[in-house]
C-alpha cells in the first residue's frame, strides 16, 4: 500500500507585517512545514507502523529552499519524497499557484506516476488558507474523499477508510469512504512526533526526486491560472478597547477592580 | 445577464444561518450583473427549507429531495446537473466544514476558478474578492477572470453579511437529476457529540480562557491557580486542545463550544476568526496579549498589552492566591 502525503513549506508572519510591492516581504517570513500537513504526515507514518507493507511518499510543490522542510518530513518517517519545481513556476508572480486547478494539475501528475491507495493532505495551508487542494485533487483523479478528518481508521483488506469529520459546534460526522481516497486532515487528530537524531541522519540518504514540468508532461502555459492579486494590505485595526496601562502589578490591579465591580467575583 | 446559484446548507433538520447570509451576497451579485438569483437546497426536508429560503430577492428555489443529510457525492452530482440546466455564471456556497467537503470538487468538475473564504465581493470593476491570508494578518483582493472562464465559484465566510430578510415570491421548482449510484462513494453513518465531560463551559458566567501564548503544558498550572483564586471557569482556544493540554469539552470556537459569559478573559489568545465565533457573544471581553496588533483587541472591551507570565501572577496575588 502506498500513502502519498502533500507537504507544503509555508511562510509564516511574526508580529511584524511588511508589505512591499503588493506582496509580503520575504524578510518578514519564517519558513516551516505547514501545520496541517504535519498532522497528515503523522497520520501516514502511524498507518505505516500499524499496517504491513506501507510506503509513505511526500509530494511538494516548492523551490530548492523547501528541501530542508522535506528532509524533516523524511526524518519523521516518510520513505521518499518528490518535489515539483520549474522556471515557469519560479518566474510566475505567485498568483498561478493560487488557482486551485494549477496545484491540482501538478499534484495529479504525481498521483499518475505513483498510483497511491491513499492521499493525505492538510485541511489547508497556513499562508494561502484556501482549503481546496485535497478535495479538488480527489475530483480530478476520480478518487473518493473526505474533508476535515479528525479521526481515521483504515481497513486495507476491505478497501475502506472510516473517518470522523469535525463539523462546527462540537459535532463529528461519521463517514465511510471507499479507497482509493483523498483525506484532508485536521489538526489535533494525533500528536506529531519530533524527528529523532537517528531519523535526521537517515533522512539525508532517502530519495528526493525533483521533477520539472517537462518531466511531468505539463505545458508551462498551465501555470498561469485565472486569479490575480490586485491588492494586499494590513487590515486596519478597529480596536476600541480601553487599555489598562502600567506594569504588571498596576494592570492586574485595574483588572481586579473591574472584576470586583462587575460582580463576577466576591471579595 | 449573469445568473447566480447559491447553495443552502442544513444539518440535522435545521437550515444553517449562513444560508440566509448567502442570499444577501447572491442578491448583490445578481443585481450588479443584471441576473436572477437561484437557490439550491439538497437533501432532507427540502420543501420546508425552501419556504424558509423564500426571502426578498430570491427568484427561483430548486429543491433536490434525494437523501436525508448532507453527502458530498450527492451534492456534487446534483449541482453538476443543475448547473448544466441553468446556464448560471456565479456559484456561491458556504465556507463551512461541509463547504470544504464539496465546493472544491464542484469547482474542479466545472473547470471554474475558485476563491474560498470570501469576506467581501465586488463587481464594480469585474469580479474582485477580498479574503485573508496568513491567518488574519494580511488582507488581499483577488481579481477573477470571469469573462474568459465563463464563471466562478466563491465560498463565503459566515458572519460577514447580514441575513436576507422579508418574504419573497420565488418560484419553487423540484429538480430530479439522474444520479449514477456508482458515483456515491462515501456514506454518512452517524453523528457524535464531543463528550460533555466534567463541565459545560457554555453555562459559565465568568470564563478565563487560554491560548497558544501559554507556550507549554507545565504553564497550565499557573492558569489553574488563577481559576482557583477567582472562581472562574477554565476554557481554551484550539491549539491548547490540539496539544491535549486541556480536554476537548473546554474548547471555545467554531469547532468547539459557543460561550456567552458576563466576563471573558482571553489570555494569550490572538483572536483568530474561528475562536472569536465562539465567544463574541460575551458581555465583557478582556484581552491580555503581548502583541498590541493581535485581532483579539478588535473585539475586546478592555485590554492589557503585556506578558501573561507577569500579569497573571500579579492577578492571582490580588485575589489572595499564590502563583505556583
Amino acid at each position: 500500500m502506498q500513502i502519498l502525503v502533500t507537504v507544503k513549506e509555508v511562510g509564516q508572519l511574526g508580529d511584524e507585517v511588511v508589505i512591499d510591492d503588493g506582496d509580503v516581504a520575504e524578510s518578514a517570513l519564517e519558513y516551516d512545514l505547514n501545520e496541517w500537513d504535519e498532522y497528515a504526515l503523522e497520520s501516514a507514518v502511524q498507518l505505516s507502523e500499524s499496517l504491513d507493507d506501507v510506503e509513505v511518499v511526500t509530494a511538494t510543490i516548492g523551490p530548492e529552499r523547501s528541501e530542508e522542510t522535506i528532509r524533516m518530513a523524511l526524518a519523521k518517517g516518510a520513505d521518499r519524497a518528490v518535489r515539483i519545481w520549474d522556471d515557469a513556476i519560479a518566474n510566475d508572480d505567485g498568483d498561478g499557484l493560487l488557482d486551485t486547478r494549477t496545484r491540482v494539475e501538478l499534484l495529479s501528475a504525481i498521483v499518475d506516476r505513483e498510483d497511491p491507495d491513499l492521499v493525505l493532505t492538510g485541511v489547508q495551508s497556513a499562508d494561502a488558507t484556501f482549503g481546496s487542494t485535497g478535495v479538488a485533487l480527489a475530483e480530478e483523479i476520480d478518487d473518493a474523499w473526505a474533508a476535515v478528518v479528525n479521526d481515521l481508521e483504515v481497513d486495507a483488506e476491505a478497501g475502506t477508510a472510516s473517518v470522523h469529520r469535525e463539523l462546527e459546534g462540537g459535532i463529528e460526522e461519521l463517514t465511510d469512504v471507499q479507497l482509493p481516497a483523498v483525506l484532508t486532515i485536521q489538526t489535533g487528530i494525533n500528536e506529531p512526533r519530533y524527528a529523532s537524531l537517528r531519523g535526521i541522519r537517515q533522512a539525508q540518504s532517502k530519495p528526493l526526486d525533483v521533477l520539472d514540468l517537462a518531466e511531468l508532461g505539463i505545458s508551462p502555459d498551465a501555470i498561469a491560472g485565472s486569479l490575480e492579486t490586485t491588492a494586499m494590505y494590513e487590515p486596519e485595526s478597529s480596536s476600541d478597547a480601553e487599555l489598562w496601562e502600567g506594569d504588571a502589578e498596576a494592570t492586574a490591579g485595574q483588572l481586579a477592580a473591574f472584576l470586583r465591580d462587575s460582580g463576577v467575583i466576591e471579595g | 445577464m449573469s445568473d447566480v446559484l447559491a447553495v443552502a446548507e442544513h444539518r440535522r433538520g435545521d437550515l444553517r444561518p449562513i444560508s440566509h447570509e448567502l442570499l444577501t451576497v447572491g442578491r448583490g451579485v445578481a443585481d450588479a450583473s443584471g441576473g436572477d438569483l437561484h437557490v439550491a437546497v439538497i437533501s432532507g426536508a427540502v420543501e420546508e427549507y425552501a419556504e424558509e429560503l423564500d426571502r426578498e430577492g430570491v427568484d427561483v428555489i430548486h429543491t433536490i429531495a434525494d437523501g436525508e443529510e448532507f453527502n458530498h457525492d450527492l451534492t456534487v452530482e446534483s449541482l453538476d446537473a443543475l448547473w448544466a440546466d441553468l446556464d448560471a455564471t456565479y456559484l456561491l456556497a458556504p465556507n463551512s466544514v461541509n463547504g470544504l467537503d464539496y465546493v472544491p470538487a464542484i469547482a474542479q468538475r466545472l473547470d471554474l476558478p475558485l476563491v474560498t473564504d470570501a469576506i467581501d465581493v465586488s463587481l464594480e470593476d469585474g469580479l474582485e474578492v477580498t479574503r485573508e491570508r496568513y491567518g488574519s494578518k494580511v488582507e488581499t483582493t483577488l481579481a477573477v477572470d470571469v469573462e474568459s472562464e465563463g464563471g466562478a465559484v466563491l465560498s463565503i465566510r459566515d458572519g460577514e453579511w447580514p441575513a436576507a430578510e422579508g418574504v419573497g415570491d420565488a418560484a419553487i421548482e423540484s429538480f430530479d437529476p439522474e444520479i449514477d449510484e456508482s458515483r456515491i462513494r462515501s456514506t454518512v453513518t452517524g453523528f457524535q457529540e464531543v463528550g460533555a465531560g466534567d463541565v459545560d463551559i457554555s453555562e459559565a458566567d465568568f470564563i478565563v480562557s487560554i491560548g497558544r501564548g501559554i507556550e507549554e503544558e507545565e504553564n497550565i498550572e499557573l492558569i489553574e491557580a488563577l481559576v482557583e483564586a477567582t472562581g472562574a471557569t477554565l476554557s481554551a482556544s484550539r491549539p491548547v486542545v490540539d496539544n491535549e493540554w486541556l480536554p476537548k469539552n473546554r474548547q471555545v470556537g467554531q469547532s468547539g463550544k459557543t460561550v456567552t459569559p458576563d466576563v471573558y478573559i482571553a489570555i494569550g489568545i490572538s483572536g483568530a476568526v474561528q475562536h472569536v465565533a465562539g465567544m463574541k457573544g460575551s458581555d465583557t471581553i478582556v484581552a491580555i496579549n503581548t502583541d498590541p496588533d493581535a485581532p483579539i483587541f478588535d473585539i475586546a472591551d478592555y485590554g492589557i498589552v503585556g506578558d501573561l507570565f507577569d500579569v497573571v501572577p500579579a492577578l492571582i496575588e490580588e485575589f489572595g492566591g499564590e502563583a505556583p
